[in-house]
């Protein structure tokens, strides 16, 4: 086994679960949240010369998604480095 | 230098360009084949992934299409975007540390059952067929339009080009050439995106230039401009769309857990060496598509506006069809664009309502954007060749997986597992070659369906590989009666409710008898979750999965020990 016992194996599990389950709540709430179910909230917002939530709907929540990757990409490697189970 | 010279010679230089990859990138052995020898630069992978995903409709079709919907268009943007985050963080790294050739390998090994895998096997055929029907016919469409040739002729030259460099190169050539043909179609898309932005609003940026004010002088921005156009022509509000809510959500949330879920997608995440790498590769991609999808939406924006005003005026009162620019003229022949003078006054006028007498097609925006701005000849030959490097990109990647299930999936794994490496790579070229030649078939004599079945390749991906594959990473102890039992459940579901409003009875697809007002293009989230449900539903009648997949699973929950991709 890679890790140095069964409780280290758990909790890296624990752990990278937690972190994609944050990371997805940030994925749901710029996109479904933002960009569709407060779509309506959100446009009475006015943001440079967009409505604040057809922003989010169009621009807005791409952005998001390619930083939610790379945060995960930093995250993970930290987590894989500090459990022993990384490729190196 | 004519146009359609200068075509000619951009056209001709990428295909010079993708030719010669493929003769120095060819494929020695099936795992070159497969899997690129599982060597390829993250970065790289990523660019081939944007070009491998970005195909004809997302290059030509995408930017007319938001330009006609609006807010509406979101569900393209963020449902073919959102679908890359769902790969990275929950299938990419696993698949990788799994390290198969392909997605029925991963349903077949830790489902423990042939017929798992067989069914991964149909439907990824059956996906990709989808797909790469429509991707032959764009390069058809891009060649008789710009090049003057037939769709036959136009068709035959894109076949034997993704011919050459799919069964000579496999997917070590598709690689090198998908990121060759990244770079062109991202090129040809960015640069008349740039002159037009300038051109409205004065911003080099596309994305910014969308919440600009006009560069008329009437400091308005452009949005509001759009939004006091429509309602005046007679449309919805531009930032607000028309389709309801909760088709919105659902429309959106089927194409991201699709996208997750497409079979030439993850395959490309088997390429990188590292773990690491195919969650760095999954962002790289992400950035590629951005650069395409953010700026989409501002094209639309800047192409409506300049079409309507070309049209009705700056006056909206409607231009005399005699002094109707050039581009009118030319695409008119096309039959993409045609003018019936309903009230005789001679004078050409676009709305919403009883007043238009205009016939737009929505394929026009992107194609004949760099004339509406009346930009150089070589900006419309870049146009062209952009177009059909989309079209090639994703074919190619399409007809790798076709020949991969066939070869590996279907004869290694299962019909005649005693053929050696050699004659396993026989077979994934002649698979490849006989799939082309039935993909150029469906190009030349397109099933009058093509449009609709794009909806049932997304619906289809959603309810079948992505729970099986979610469920198979994160629930250890799921097992082959209840992954085979939700796969069957959530693709009959999906199918039969597409077929039903699609084929058999389209007068009743309307949403007052939609489920839920559930649209069939958004029909593949519920089928997603009918596949959740009755797996659970059946493992829990039916038992753990034996200790030996179980332990299997735990292992490809950590990076540590990834080996190359291999057969065994």
């Amino acid at each position: 086994m890679a890790f140095k016992n069964e409780e280290d194996k758990v909790a890296y599990w624990r752990e990278n679960i937690s972190l994609v389950l944050t990371l997805l709540a940030v994925w749901f709430a710029v996109s479904f949240g933002a960009g569709i179910l407060l779509v309506d909230v959100l446009n009475s917002i006015q943001f440079f010369g967009f409505k604040l939530g057809f922003w989010f709907a169009q621009q807005g929540s791409i952005y998001v998604f390619v930083v939610l990757i790379f945060v995960y990409m930093a995250k993970m490697n930290a987590l894989d480095k500090k459990y022993g189970v990384d490729e190196e | 230098m004519d146009l359609q010279m200068m075509t000619f010679l951009v056209v001709g230089a990428t295909f010079l360009l993708y030719i010669g990859i493929a003769v120095w990138a060819r494929a020695g052995s099936t795992n070159d084949f497969y899997v690129a020898g599982g060597g390829v630069n993250p970065i790289a992978n990523g660019m081939a992934t944007a070009a491998d995903w970005m195909s004809a409709a997302s290059f030509i079709s995408m930017a007319g299409l938001i330009s006609f919907m609006g807010y509406d268009g979101a569900v393209y943007l963020m449902g073919w975007t959102g679908g890359y985050v769902l790969l990275a963080l929950c299938l990419a790294p696993y698949l990788r540390k799994f390290g198969k050739f392909t997605v029925p390998d991963f349903i077949g090994d830790r489902y423990y059952s042939q017929t798992a895998r067989t069914v991964a096997v149909v439907c990824a055929i059956f996906v990709c067929f989808t797909y790469v029907a429509g991707q032959m016919r764009g390069v058809g469409v891009v060649f008789s339009r710009f090049l003057e040739v037939d769709i036959v002729t136009g068709v035959v030259i894109g076949m034997a080009i993704v011919f050459f460099y799919t069964v000579l190169g496999g997917m070590k050539g598709i690689t090198y050439t998908q990121v060759a043909q990244y770079c062109v179609l991202i090129f040809a898309y960015i640069v008349p995106a740039v002159f037009i932005s300038i051109m409205v609003t004065g911003h080099v940026l596309p994305q910014t230039g969308f919440g600009a004010t006009l560069a008329d002088g009437s400091g308005m921005y452009l949005l509001e401009k759009l939004d006091g156009l429509s309602v005046e022509l007679g449309f919805n509000e531009y930032t607000n769309g028309s389709k309801s809510m909760i088709d919105v959500f659902f429309i959106t949330a089927a194409l991201m857990v699709g996208t997750a879920g497409l079979p030439h997608v993850i395959v490309r995440f088997f390429t990188v060496p590292k773990v690491r790498d195919a969650r760095k590769s999954a962002g790289w991609a992400l950035i590629f598509i951005a650069g395409l999808y953010t700026t989409a939406p501002s094209l639309a924006a800047f192409a409506r506006v300049n079409m309507i005003e070309t049209i009705n005026g700056v006056e909206q009162q409607g231009t005399p069809y005699a002094s109707a620019p050039t581009w009118i003229k030319n695409w008119e022949k096309t039959g993409l664009i045609s003018w019936d003078d309903k009230n005789g006054d001679g004078k050409m006028f676009y709305s919403g309502d009883e007043r238009n007498e205009m016939k737009v097609d929505r394929d026009i925006m992107v194609l004949a954007n760099p004339e509406i701005a009346n930009l150089p000849a070589w900006v419309i030959a870049l146009v062209a060749a952009g177009g059909v490097a989309a079209a090639l990109s994703t074919s190619a990647g399409l007809l790798l997986v076709i020949s991969t299930s066939v070869s590996h999936d279907l004869l290694k794994r299962n019909l005649a597992p005693n053929i050696t490496d050699k004659q396993e790579l026989f077979y994934a070229r002649l698979a490849a070659a006989v799939a082309i030649g039935i993909a150029g078939y469906f190009g030349i004599n397109p099933p009058g369906f093509v449009a609709q079945v794009v909806a049932f390749a997304f619906g289809l991906a959603a309810s079948s590989f992505f729970p099986a594959i979610i469920m198979g990473i994160f629930m250890k102890k799921m097992n082959k009666q209840g992954a085979i039992a939700g796969m069957v459940s959530g693709i009959a579901f999906t199918a039969a409710y597409i077929i039903y409003f699609k084929f058999v009875n389209p007068a009743a697809n309307v949403p007052a008898n939609w489920w839920f007002g559930i649209s069939p293009e958004g029909i593949g989230t519920l089928g997603m979750l009918v596949n959740f449900g009755v797996a659970y539903v059946v493992y829990r009648a039916t038992g753990e999965a034996p200790e030996e997949i179980q332990q299997l699973v735990e292992d490809i929950r950590y990076p540590k020990g990834a080996g190359e991709a291999s057969a065994h």
